[in-house]
This record gives structure tokens, sequence and C-alpha cells, in this order.
């Protein structure tokens, strides 16, 4: 076995009377890709963020390469060679691909740029990455976030890291896209980078990793080799209860037609997409980052305009319509972009649940606060909300408790059509198992869901009808028993 | 014990900073005695009317996530308004009335062109400071419009010191404070306006109508604005189309103080009225204690800085 490049030994954390990390040991050799496991809460992030340098350990020890490691701060990590890559992404949307890949790292003479070398050092970085043909002086915020991930990955190569950690670094991309971050970290594996990948798809983390820590409630609840052990085994170790089945199964009717789209169009995203959801239908929206998935449910909302085709709710056909017509047809929209566009993160969860109807709280403008908090208190408790009251705030919730309450407003409005985009992103599994559940028990009831989602597996899961969406065009829908993962991805890159 | 410290300034930091600028100046014996007087406090609160005013308009506009600069021309612009109505023979409702309509006016034009052209309203109200204060010069013909009298100008008065009740404008901004509260704490159109300002995407996305609330939040700041133009009026007795210039800023400051945040989605109108009155205090203390008037601007300067640096620490460093 080869050295431990790094070595954690009894690591403790607290904040408060919460103990976050409670002697926490970990190895990672050189070249190894090294999974951490665990559910949200679970520890995960304090233990990174002692890693990187921005807290500091109670207590235990830190190795890397045989010395001992205690940064001072993220830069004294970076300096140290240890690199993070958020799952956030984390770039000046105004500067230029070569200009943030080079941040804080600027080859420059007296403080002048030198433009050359910058280039050729951006560009080397971009290349190892297998994105060698990347615009270097385009604004980075005009790309896609799977692409502004890849810049991302290839400033943090910049300073030839020995370990690099990556926190859910999959969760925006979809699965082209991850099979070459997948190919980069095995190029770093091979040139003996030590890498740790946090991850909650666990077939990934399966496929990548050599070992594996699983973290619960702060503590080490197993580790080992990898291919010694199966995703069952792991959620097991995770969850500390075994594996139900993660997709419910519940016998539905379908109704008549409730939602119908013809030809919709919105150019250059959404070309043309003709559907028909019927009442107690989960319909699936597969395709690459870009096909034009969200471009379409944001359109059926009203939220963008559409250039052409037609939106049918109810039988009823309009197009120019406003997410407030749409949500009094009963139609509810759940961002893929939890907190730019779906919560006010600093209201409290109440307004947040609320809002599509506050109205119908009180009389002639006003609200009855009481009533409202009851309301959001019946969704909290009924989704396990993990929080200290309807009046704290929503920025204060952890990733899967925010996406509950995101849901609840769908539920409290009560939407009968919702458009679900991306719903589990970055989310423990156990939220993401009730998530499914819920889902399920919304189509049960006669609710009818659009569900875009990179993740196939809960396509395959969960929906009666995949489409798939290729350059804009809803290419292919059909039954999901007559779908299955590679035909679904050979859809979506073309070659069905 | 930070926490409690915390939950301590969350409930009571501007209360708490209003107590201590009080105490400050109550401390020298020499002018303890006028400072603490019931006649001194009656002018404090009569000189925090026009700014408080205005603040409950800039409350219900920073809250939404945006800016006006123009509010120190739109006083002087609708109180050359309300002078010029008075030489022509208006009584002091309808001038009243008047003023305050001009300032939705303005407000109406903010508002339409930051909600319709999409630009951000720090420009938009940038331009109708010029425009604004340009207007009310033009009016007034570049100079004071006077006339004979009118029952506007006991409004704002303190001249008695003897008599115990407060002038009008106090308990009008008193009321007014209240109302302002009501409507953003209890009801669907204040609760839009927090959703507007903490997260715009998420309140369309939920279906709050953003364009017209916009417009709205700035007409009914600017009825407020029209109203603090006639107090303005009531204040010197005449028109002056070069009054009020930086007056935006007092304002901006006194929300701020309060405890708002100026990314929008927090702010409370008693909070905005108790930095009006801190920064009040301040200016009447530091006139009594004999302090020449650059050390009062560079005192309210470090105060601003002060409460936004404590206002953070209550939230946990988060902006």
């Amino acid at each position: 076995m080869k050295p431990a490049r790094l070595r954690l030994d009894g690591i403790s954390k607290s904040f408060g009377a919460t103990h976050a990390l409670r002697s926490v040991s970990l190895d990672v050799a050189e070249g190894e890709v090294h999974a951490l496991i665990g559910e949200n809460g679970a520890g995960k992030s304090t233990l990174l963020k002692i890693l990187s340098g921005a807290h500091g350990a109670d207590a235990g020890a830190m190795e890397l390469d045989g010395r001992p490691y205690r940064p001072a701060g993220p830069l004294d990590a970076r300096e140290r060679g240890v690199a993070m890559i958020y799952q956030e992404v984390n770039l000046a949307p105004h500067l230029s691909v070569r200009e943030n890949i080079l941040l804080g790292l600027e080859s420059s003479t007296l403080g002048w740029i030198d433009a050359e070398d910058s280039r050729q050092r951006a560009r080397a970085a971009l290349a190892s990455l297998g994105y060698g043909h990347f615009p270097l002086e385009r604004e980075a915020g005009s790309f896609s976030i799977a692409e502004q991930q890849v810049i991302e990955i290839a400033r943090a190569l910049l300073a030839q890291p020995r370990v690099l950690i990556m926190d859910e670094p999959t969760s925006s991309l979809t699965q082209s896209d991850t099979e070459k971050l997948f190919t980069v970290i095995g190029r770093l594996r091979a040139q003996g980078v030590s890498i740790i990948y946090v991850s909650h798809f666990l077939e990934e983390c399966r496929r990548i990793g050599d070992r594996y820590t699983v973290l619960k409630d702060g503590e080490t609840a197993g580790a080992g080799e990898m291919r010694d052990s199966g995703v069952d085994s792991l959620v097991a170790l995770m969850t500390g209860r075994p594996v139900a089945d993660l997709y419910p199964r519940i016998s539905r009717r379908m109704g008549p037609v409730v939602l119908e789209t013809r030809s919709l169009s919105r150019p250059p995203r959404l070309r043309s997409a003709s559907l028909r959801v019927r009442e107690g239908e989960i319909l699936g929206l597969a395709g690459l980052v870009g096909a034009g998935r969200t471009d379409l449910v944001r359109t059926i909302f009203g939220l963008d305009a559409a250039a052409a085709g037609e939106v049918a709710v109810f039988g009823r056909a309009a197009n120019r319509e406003t997410p407030r017509r749409r949500w009094a047809e009963g139609v509810g929209f759940l961002s893929e972009n939890r907190k730019e566009e779906g919560l006010m993160l600093n209201l409290p969860i109440q307004d947040n649940v609320t809002l599509t109807k506050l109205e119908t709280f009180g009389r002639l403008g006003w609200i009855g606060r009481r009533r409202q908090a009851a309301a959001a208190r019946r969704w909290t408790d009924q989704l396990a909300v993990k929080c200290r009251g309807v009046d704290q705030n929503v920025g204060e919730l952890s990733g899967g408790n925010q996406q509950r309450v995101a849901f609840a407003r769908l539920l409290e409005h009560p939407a009968r059509i919702l458009l679900l985009d991306e719903p589990t992103r970055g989310i423990d599994v156990g939220s993401k198992a009730q998530i499914y559940q819920l889902i399920g028990d919304l189509a049960a009831a006669g609710k009818s869901v659009i569900l875009v989602s990179s993740y196939l597996p809960e396509l395959l899961g969960l929906c009666d009808t995949i489409g798939v969406m290729r350059r804009g065009e809803l290419v292919a829908v059909r039954p999901r028993g007559e779908w299955s993962e590679p035909d679904l991805l050979r859809a979506a890159v073309g070659e069905a | 014990m930070i926490a409690a410290l915390r939950r301590i300034l969350g409930k009571a930091g501007p209360f708490i900073g209003l107590v201590l600028v009080i105490g400050l100046f109550a401390l020298p014996a020499e002018t303890r005695v006028h400072f603490l007087s019931y006649h001194n406090f009656k002018i404090i609160l009569t000189q925090t009317v026009i700014v408080s005013v205005g603040a409950l308009g800039m409350t219900l506009i920073i809250v939404s996530g945006a800016i006006d600069l123009s509010v120190g021309s739109t006083v002087a612009l609708t109180g050359v308004i309300a002078a010029l109505l008075i030489q022509r023979g208006w009584g002091p409702a309808a001038t009243t009335l008047a003023a305050i309509g001009a300032g939705g006016l303005v407000g109406l034009l903010n508002g339409s062109a930051v909600a319709g052209l999409r630009m951000p309203s720090f420009i938009i109200t940038l331009g109708m400071l010029g425009i604004g204060r340009g207007t009310a010069k033009w009016l007034a013909d570049n100079q004071t419009v006077n006339y004979e009298s009118s029952p506007i100008n006991g409004w704002m008065t303190t001249a008695n010191p003897s008599g115990s009740a407060l002038p009008a404008g106090v308990w009008v901004a008193v009321a007014l404070a209240a109302a302002t509260s009501l409507l953003l704490r209890k009801t669907v159109f204040g609760r839009h306006v927090f959703a507007l300002g903490s997260n715009e995407a998420a309140a369309r996305l939920c279906g709050v109508p953003t364009t017209r609330l916009k417009i709205m939040v700035f007409v009914i700041a600017g009825c407020f604005i029209g109203l603090a133009g006639v107090f303005q009026l009531s204040r010197l007795r005449l028109g002056d189309p070069t009054v009020a210039v930086g007056l935006e800023l007092d304002i901006i400051a006194a929300v701020i103080i309060g405890g708002a945040s100026l990314n929008g989605g927090s702010g409370t109108v008693l909070g905005s009225i108790i930095g009006a009155l801190i920064m009040s205090v301040l200016r009447n203390g530091s006139q009594q204690m004999g302090w020449p008037n650059y050390f009062q601007e560079i005192i309210i300067g470090l105060v601003i800085i002060v409460a936004v640096f404590l206002d953070r620490f209550r939230r946990g460093g988060r902006t």
C-alpha cells in the first residue's frame, strides 16, 4: 500500500452544545479517490471545513505527507496543497474564463498581467480536463453551470494540489458531463493527486472511489474498500436502517389530459415541444444540460414568454400567461435554483410557504398571522422540517430542509399540476427518499407532475412516462417500460 | 453569551442606541438642565418630523430592495408647488393634498421607469434628483416663493416654550408611522414588499405582481415625500427651491441605522424612526454642547458605520 498522504486522527469539533464531529479518523493514500459519504447534517461539511482551514478542530491531529497539518485558513491550506471545489459555483461572473482561472495566481511582471503566459496556463489547465476548446476571453457568467464548474476545477488545478476535495461536484452535471469529470478524476489520480470525493450519488461514489468513509451523526459509521460494498450496504450505514425500496410503488389511475403543449417554442433554447400530461401522471423529462428542459417548464409556467406554440391548462389554451395566473389555475413550479429563485432566504418559513396565497389568510388585504403560521406549521410537521419554528428564516436551514419548505409551498397552495425542476438536487438520501414518496403520493391523489431530472435512476424509478429533450426539441415520449438507462442516454445525445 | 447579546441587539438595538446618545448629552451638568427639558424634546421631535416622514417612504423602498436618491429634490419641488398654490388662494387641506399628489406623481415616474425600463433605482432616482430640483427652480422662477400667511405655518411651530401641546406635524408623523408599520407587517402588500426585496426572482415565481408592486412602493413613498415637502414649507414659511439638498442621505441613514439592509428584505418602521431620532438628538445635543458643525457631521458619520457594524454582528456576520 502507498504511504498515507493525508491522515486524520480523532478529529472532534463542537459548536456550542452540538457535537458536529466526534473522534473522526480518516486516511487517504497518494493517488487515491476516497469517497466521503453521509446524510446532510452527518458532519461532512464540518470535516471539509476543517480540512480546508475554514474551521479549526477542537481535538485530534492531522498529517499531510507525514508532517503535522494545521492550516491557519483556506489560503494557507491551498498553499500547502489542499484545494477545495465547492458545490456552489464560485466564479466572478463578469470576469473572463482566463481571469477566473488565474484569479490570485496571475502571471505578472511588476503588477502588469502577462497576457500570453496567462493564456497558456489557463489553456493548459482546461486542456488537462479535456476542455481545451473553451473561449478564454468570454465572460464566465455566460457559461452553463456545468461549464462553470469545469472552469472552477481548472482554477484549483493551477495550484497543483496534492489533495483535492470535491464537494458534490456532479450535483448540477448531466450524465455525459459527469463521465467527462470522471475521466478528469482518473487523470488526476494517475498523477498522484489524492481526491476526497463527497457525493450523494452512491453509484458514482462506488464507480469512482477506491475506498470510503461513512459519517453518521458526527461519527465514523463505517469505512472500507469500495469494491467490497454495495449501494445497499452504504445506505444502511448512512441511515442506520436497511434500504426499503427508494421509489414508491403505488398503483395509480390516470384521468383526462390536464396539461398540453403544442409546438411550444422559445428559441434558441426551446425549439419545439409537444406533450400531454394526464391527471395522476408523472411525466419525466430527460436530457443534457442545456437541452431545453428547464426552458420548457419555465415557458409553461409563464416565467418566460413563449415565442410560438400553445399551452392548454385544463383544456383552456392561453399563451401570454404570468406565474400569477398559473398559480390561480392550480399550476405550481419548483425551481432548480433553490437559493437564487426558489426561496426568500432571509424571510421566515411561514412567508415562504404561504406567499402564493397570502390573500386567503385574512380579509381586505390583511393577513391573519396566526392562521398563516398554523398553515405553515402543518407542513413543517408533516414533512419533518428541522427548524426552531415557522418564524425561523429559511436561509438558516440545511439544503434538504430548504427543499421541503419549497415543496410545502406547492402543497399548501395546493397545486394540481406540479412542475418540478431537479427537485432532489443537492439533498441527502434520506430527504430524497421522502421527496420520492411525496411525489408518488401526490400522483396517487390525482395530481399531475412534470419532473425534470438529470438523474436517470430517479426518472426510471418514479415516472409513468419519460420524454427526452435534445437541442431544444422534445424528441421522444414513451411509457417508462419502453426505456432503459442506455436508451435514455442515447436519445439525449442523439444516437437513438 | 454572544448569542444572548445578539438577541438583545436584535430586539432593541436601535433603541439602546437612542438611550445611549440621550445619556451622552444628559451627563454633563452644564447642559443637562436644558437638554433634558420638555421644551427641548419638543424641539427635537419637531426637527425629526421631516426626516421621519421621509424615512417611512424610504423604509418601504429599501425593504423592497430599491433606493430613492431624489427625495431632497422632491421635497423642494412639492414645497414650491404648495407655496405657489397658497399664493393663488388655496386652503391648507387642498394645498396639502396637491403636494402629496405631486409627490406621488414623482414616485409614479420613478417607479414606472424602474419597473418598466428595468433599470436600477439608483440610476433612475439619481436622474430624478436633477430633474426634480430643476423643475422646482423653474416653477419658482429661480427664487423663493413668498406668501402672506397660511395655517400651514403653524404645523411645525415650537415657539411657545410654556405651551405643552406638541405641534400637529409630530402627531401626523406618529400616526403615519403606526399605519406604515401595520401596512408592512400585517398586510399582503407588506409581505409582498418583503418578498420582492428578499428575492425578486422567487417573488415573481410565486406570482407576486412585481412590476405593479415596484410602482406602488414608489408612489406611496412619493406621497410621504410630498407631505414632508409641506412640513418643510411650514418650517420655512416660504417655498424654497434650493432647500433640502442632501436630505435623502439623512433619510437613508435613518433607515439604515434603524436596522434595514440595503440589499432589501429587512427593515422596520420603528427602527427607521429611532434612527431619525438618534440623528436629531445628536445634532441638538452637539449644538447645546457648543460643538462646531463639522464635529456633528463627523459623529453622525461614525454612528452610521457603527450602527451597521452592530447590525451585522447581531445577524452573525451576514449582511
